[in-house]
């Protein structure tokens, strides 16, 4: 990185720190961070669509859609969720193969299982064997992603569904009063004021994800846990001009520190917009509002 | 081989009882069930006892939270935010590591590397820090007339907590508390998964469970499984903090007395 890291075996104190923290291995520890922080720039609009899809389905008037949603709702509560973490990479890789196989090689006799083997044809693969290495860490990541979406899906479901339900009645009896339809009343007087009861259990998960993202390293993904468990690992001089001992537990400290400072960061940046989303509803916090305003 | 013998054999495979060799091809559903079931014991070792002790910390850390004294104060403040705000996940390598190097400092930190008791107190820090702020917040909201009434009585200090302050705050609590539970048996799978190591595949369930999947490559049974036996293992423990929260109760008209009302939690 630096002009005088050429030897690092000379260096000593601040500089040699400065050259070992920017190491090829620490820019890609550094960029982990980044896909903690992308995994949560997906997920979250994910899980809060799917939640929303759960939530409506769970409030249908058709019973086997109402079914669905709630069974959507109830599943992910009661079990651990790490074991539904492994549980989906699998399922939802073999599912995506299985699919990929019945439409690709529909002439294909031999049974899928095989004793303990689960075999589709080379075409239907995911990814392709002869795919380039950036791909396979893609697909990694997005089959990630999208476990991480359905299991927090569920559980903003449960929020969203309760928010809904919490709108006060009057507004809907009034809407009612006023010829609007059913799906009128939801998209116009349901959905706008459902939010402010939503937050806190929309903030309450917020801060559940962030604390679940180290999981992505049990799903394969080469994550911040990954890399502080690599570069933190004890280094002789033969493999690496920076030899050093076991330093694991600073560098989970560091993980621990940045897990602190975001959640912190979280908890004010929500506070605020619920501050925000308080003025002018009809409840407690912003009749409190109101009144320290005028 | 029968279900019986199958069971004889793995039934305690999980301390180190029994057959040695885990099965290594042509797994019966028996077997499942079986190394499963024996696995479960180790989350309902580290739930119960970090259940038990966690109690008495919380207890402490939410009298020293809402205690004049800055310096009980911002101690348990800041117990609180460090445990509660980072993954519990990143708290388990954080502790192995540390004691792996104060291990080879100090031979006296040798079983502390084992997960038996380095995961337990790292489970029991955990769920006092997650108790503590649930009692805390019970604690502010004691009903001020039943202080006033232990001071008309002329209660006060160790005996008004003793009889007052802490039967309401645990009354209070109790339904929350009783989601930390749940959660916290939950959270007992994440173990064997967090830097500490498994000794001759004594593993936990989730272990087993995972160990199945990847040598059958089949999700579709060994996780159900898993799922039912947490099923069980969470419907137990609501029904005795049924039975407690009854108690504590008990003096309250019928009318007034809460059931409980349950709120799953999730991840920590």
């Amino acid at each position: 990185m630096f002009a005088f890291c050429t030897d690092p075996g000379t260096l000593d104190g601040l500089a040699w720190f400065a050259c070992y923290l920017t190491t090829g291995k620490h820019l890609a520890f550094y960029g982990a961070f980044g896909t903690v922080l992308l995994l949560l720039a997906i997920t979250a609009p994910a899980a809060l669509l799917l939640g929303f899809g759960g939530a409506v389905a769970a409030r249908s008037r058709i019973p086997p859609v109402s079914w669905i949603g709630k069974a959507y709702i109830a599943i992910v509560r009661g079990v651990p969720d790490i074991a539904f973490f492994l549980f989906f990479v699998i399922a939802l890789d073999q599912g995506f193969e299985w699919i990929r196989h019945k439409i690709r090689c529909p002439d294909w006799d031999q049974p899928i299982r095989q004793g303990s083997d689960f075999i589709v044809c080379a075409e239907a693969k995911l990814p392709l064997s002869t795919a380039p290495q950036w791909v396979h860490e893609t697909y990694g990541f997005l089959v990630a992603v999208l476990t991480f979406a359905i299991v927090f899906g569920a559980f903003a479901a449960n929020v969203l569904y309760g928010a809904m339900r919490a709108v006060p009645r009057a507004q809907v009896e009034t809407a009612e009063a006023y010829g609007l339809t059913r799906s009128q009343t939801f998209r116009r007087i349901i959905v706008p004021q459902m939010w402010v009861y939503a937050l806190p259990g929309l903030s309450n998960l917020w801060m559940v994800l962030i604390k679940a993202t180290p999981l992505l390293f049990l799903l394969g993904v080469e994550d911040i846990v990954y890399w502080a468990r690599d570069l933190g690992g004890t280094k002789t001089p033969q493999f690496t001009d920076y030899p050093h001992g076991d330093w694991r537990m600073w560098y989970f400290l560091a993980l621990l520190v940045f897990y602190l400072a975001f959640t912190k960061l979280s908890e004010t940046v929500l506070d605020r917009l619920m501050t925000r989303l308080t003025r002018g509803q009809a409840t407690l916090a912003g009749e409190a509002q109101r009144k320290a305003g005028a | 081989m029968s279900c019986w013998e199958t069971l004889a054999d793995y039934g305690l495979r999980s301390l180190g009882i029994g057959e040695r060799l885990l099965p290594r091809s042509d797994f019966t559903l028996c077997q499942q069930v079986v190394l499963i079931g024996s696995g479960m014991i180790w989350n309902i070792y580290f739930g119960t006892l970090a259940l038990l002790s966690g109690f008495f910390l919380a207890t402490a850390v939410a009298v020293g939270k809402a205690a004049r004294n800055p310096f009980a104060r911002k101690a348990s403040e800041w117990f609180i935010l460090i445990f509660r705000g980072s993954p519990l996940f990143i708290q388990f390598f954080f502790a192995y590591f540390v004691f792996l190097s104060l291990k080879s400092s100090y031979p006296f930190f040798d079983p502390f590397t084992s997960a038996w008791l380095g995961a337990l107190i790292v489970l029991f820090l955990n769920t006092a820090a997650y108790s503590g702020e649930i009692f805390y917040g019970a604690l502010l909201s004691v009903p001020k007339g039943d202080l006033e009434a232990a001071d008309a009585y002329g209660l006060t200090g160790w005996t008004r907590f003793r009889r007052i302050t802490w039967p309401t705050m645990l009354r209070l609590a109790w339904p929350a508390y009783t989601n930390e539970a749940i959660f916290l048996f939950h959270a007992t799978a994440l173990v064997f998964f967090s830097g500490f190591p498994t000794r001759q595949q004594k593993g936990d369930a989730l272990y087993y469970a995972s160990y199945f999947a990847d040598k059958t490559f089949n999700p579709f049974v060994p996780y159900p499984i898993l799922a039912g036996y947490f099923i069980l293992l969470t419907l137990t423990i609501i029904g005795i903090f049924g039975l407690a929260n009854r108690r504590l109760n008990r003096h309250l008209p019928q009318a007034r007395r809460g059931r409980l009302k349950l709120r799953m939690n999730l991840i920590r």
